[in-house]
Parts: structure tokens; sequence; C-alpha cells
């Protein structure tokens, strides 16, 4: 099975695509308008790729993979991002 | 690099890191192995090691029997071997002295490692922030940092170490003898009233029992920050 880590085992990637800190980027869910840090989302990491979830509803915020020297990112879930400058 | 074993199951390993742009307490690296036939594996693995004492940063790796890199870190690395750290990693389970508290400290397991890069932090800052860590393992034998952690106690100040020991307990242990609940966090948690920041870091199960109690009585969830491991993140 899956298993339910938080959205801070994700950072690896994303700090490899985002010139932010990102778990500490706040994205608002597209289903149930949540505002959450990533690093207080729900991630599940497997073979191939990651998934990261609204803590609310389960949504799926951010779909990430790697595959042959390119990063896929799926971000349909996300309504919002809030970064601070700087 | 030197490698010391911790317990029967987990080995710190510490690293100079030249080039190490430094890190904060409760911070992680990714491990990358690539193997000849450029089949890669990289997991994630916390920081046990204070900021201060950058370029030194040690790791403390639990093995995991079927794991892919665990099994090498803790059986097969020797000093010269080469490995890809990438790093630090993450900003959100990250405790720094002018966070202030009171802070409560919660681990199951190899969940210390994180926890005790920020008891050393605030070693290294001669912070009085009021905390205290409640600690689960399985047994007295797979205690991480056992001497280390009486040693903060008797030389710190402000600093309580609670202990359960799940399975196996030594003759005369005074300790809690039981699985992390409700009732425990009760006891051991700092009252509401004071705020207390909250760091839980173990295995997922021993993360929500902790994190949904605290909730429960009445702790502010945005003050309680978790890092979840387990097979996959292999923490």
């Amino acid at each position: 099975m899956e298993n339910k880590l938080d959205g801070n085992a994700a950072a690896g990637i994303l700090q490899a695509i985002f010139p932010f800190e990102m778990t500490l980027v706040q994205a608002t869910c597209t289903g149930c308008g949540a505002t959450n840090p990533i690093g207080a989302t729900a991630a599940y990491m497997h073979g191939m790729g990651t998934v990261i979830r609204c803590p609310s509803c389960d949504m799926a915020l951010i779909r990430v993979a790697q595959v042959k020297g390119r990063y896929l990112l799926d971000m349909r879930g996300v309504r919002v991002l809030q970064m601070k400058e700087g | 690099m030197t490698i010391r074993p911790e317990t029967a199951r987990t080995k710190s390993i510490t690293f100079a890191l030249p080039n190490w742009i430094g890190h904060r307490a409760g911070q992680h690296v990714d491990v990358r192995l690539t193997a000849e036939d450029g089949y890669q594996a990289e997991r994630s693995y916390s920081i046990a090691s204070p900021p201060e004492e950058a370029p030194r940063v040690t790791l403390t790796v639990e093995r995991i029997d079927d794991g892919e890199v665990s099994p090498y870190l803790t059986e097969e690395l020797r000093v010269g071997d080469k490995l890809e750290l990438r790093g630090p990693i993450g900003g959100y389970f990250v405790w720094e002295a002018q966070l202030g508290g009171p802070l409560l400290l919660v681990a199951g397991g190899s969940g210390i490692v994180p926890l005790m890069a920020m008891l050393l932090h605030r070693v290294a800052t001669s912070s009085t922030v009021p905390t205290r860590l409640l600690y689960s393992s399985r047994s007295l034998e797979d205690l991480i940092y056992r001497d280390e952690l009486d040693h903060l106690v008797k030389n710190t100040t402000m600093l309580e170490v609670v202990q359960t020991l799940t399975r196996v307990r030594p003759p005369g242990w005074t300790g809690y003898t039981r699985r992390i609940d409700t009732q425990m966090l009760r006891e051991v948690a700092w009252p509401v009233e004071q705020r207390p920041l909250t760091y839980i870091c173990g295995p997922t199960p021993f993360v929500e029992t902790a994190a949904a109690s605290l909730v429960a009585l009445g702790h502010e969830p945005a003050r309680i920050k978790t890092e979840r491991f387990g097979p996959t993140g292999e923490t």
C-alpha cells in the first residue's frame, strides 16, 4: 500500500522545479477551497511519482513525476499558490 | 566521513560537506544511489546534527530490511565511498530558537532524528525554551541516542524527557509501558493555555494518533507540525 507522508517528503522534487521553499508555499484546493502550506498536506510517494493531496478533502492537488529526464507536473487540483517574495 | 552504530538497526553517518549551504533543525536531505546499470534509488533522511555543527552533517539511518537505500547505508557504506546528497530540504518542519515555545517534541522510533537536531540546536544557542520530549521505542535496546539524551537531561535546564517502551521493559522500568495515546499526551503535553509548539515525527499511524490526540485535547492544529515516514520515505 502507498504510504501516507507529509508534503515535506515531496519537498526534494518540488525544490528541483520551483525556485521557492515549497513546503511553506500556501496552496488553495480546487475541490474544497481550503488553504494549507504544502508542508501540511498529505503526500503519497511511489515509483511512478508523487501525489500531494489536500489535508481537508483528499483532492489531488499536485501530481509530479520525473520521467526520462523530464519533470511532469499536473497541478489541476490547485486553485491558487501563494508564495512570499524574496 | 565517520560511521557510528546507534542501535542494532541504526547508524549515524557524519559527512564533511565543504560546499554545504547550512541547514535548519528539522530539515532533511535526499540521498541518491546509482547502480552500475544506471538504476537510481532515492530516499529522504532527516539531519540529526544541529546547524551549528556545519559543515559537518550527520544522518541517522534505520535499516529497513527490504529497503533499497538503507541497507546500503547501514551495512555496506565505507569511508571513501561517494554518495549524492541533495539538500537541505524542507522549511516547514523546522524549529529555530527564536520560534520559542514551550516546545513539545513527540518521537516514535527513528522519528527522534530531526527532533534531536532541534534539541542540539536548543543547546547550541543556549535557549531556555521549556522543552519536553515524549519518546516511544520498542525496547531499551531500540532507543536511539540513549546516552546522549541522558547527558542532555543532566546538563540542560528546562528539558524533560519522558519515555515509553512499548514491547520490552527492563526490570524496574518506571516510564510508560504502552503505545502513545490521548491519556499519555494529556499527562505529558504542556497545558493548552500555554500554546505549545509541537513537532511530531514517526511512522504514519504513530503521527496520526499523536496529532489527533493533541487536537482532541484542544491544541491548535496550526501549532502542531508533523513529519510522517514509512517504507517509501525511510526517513
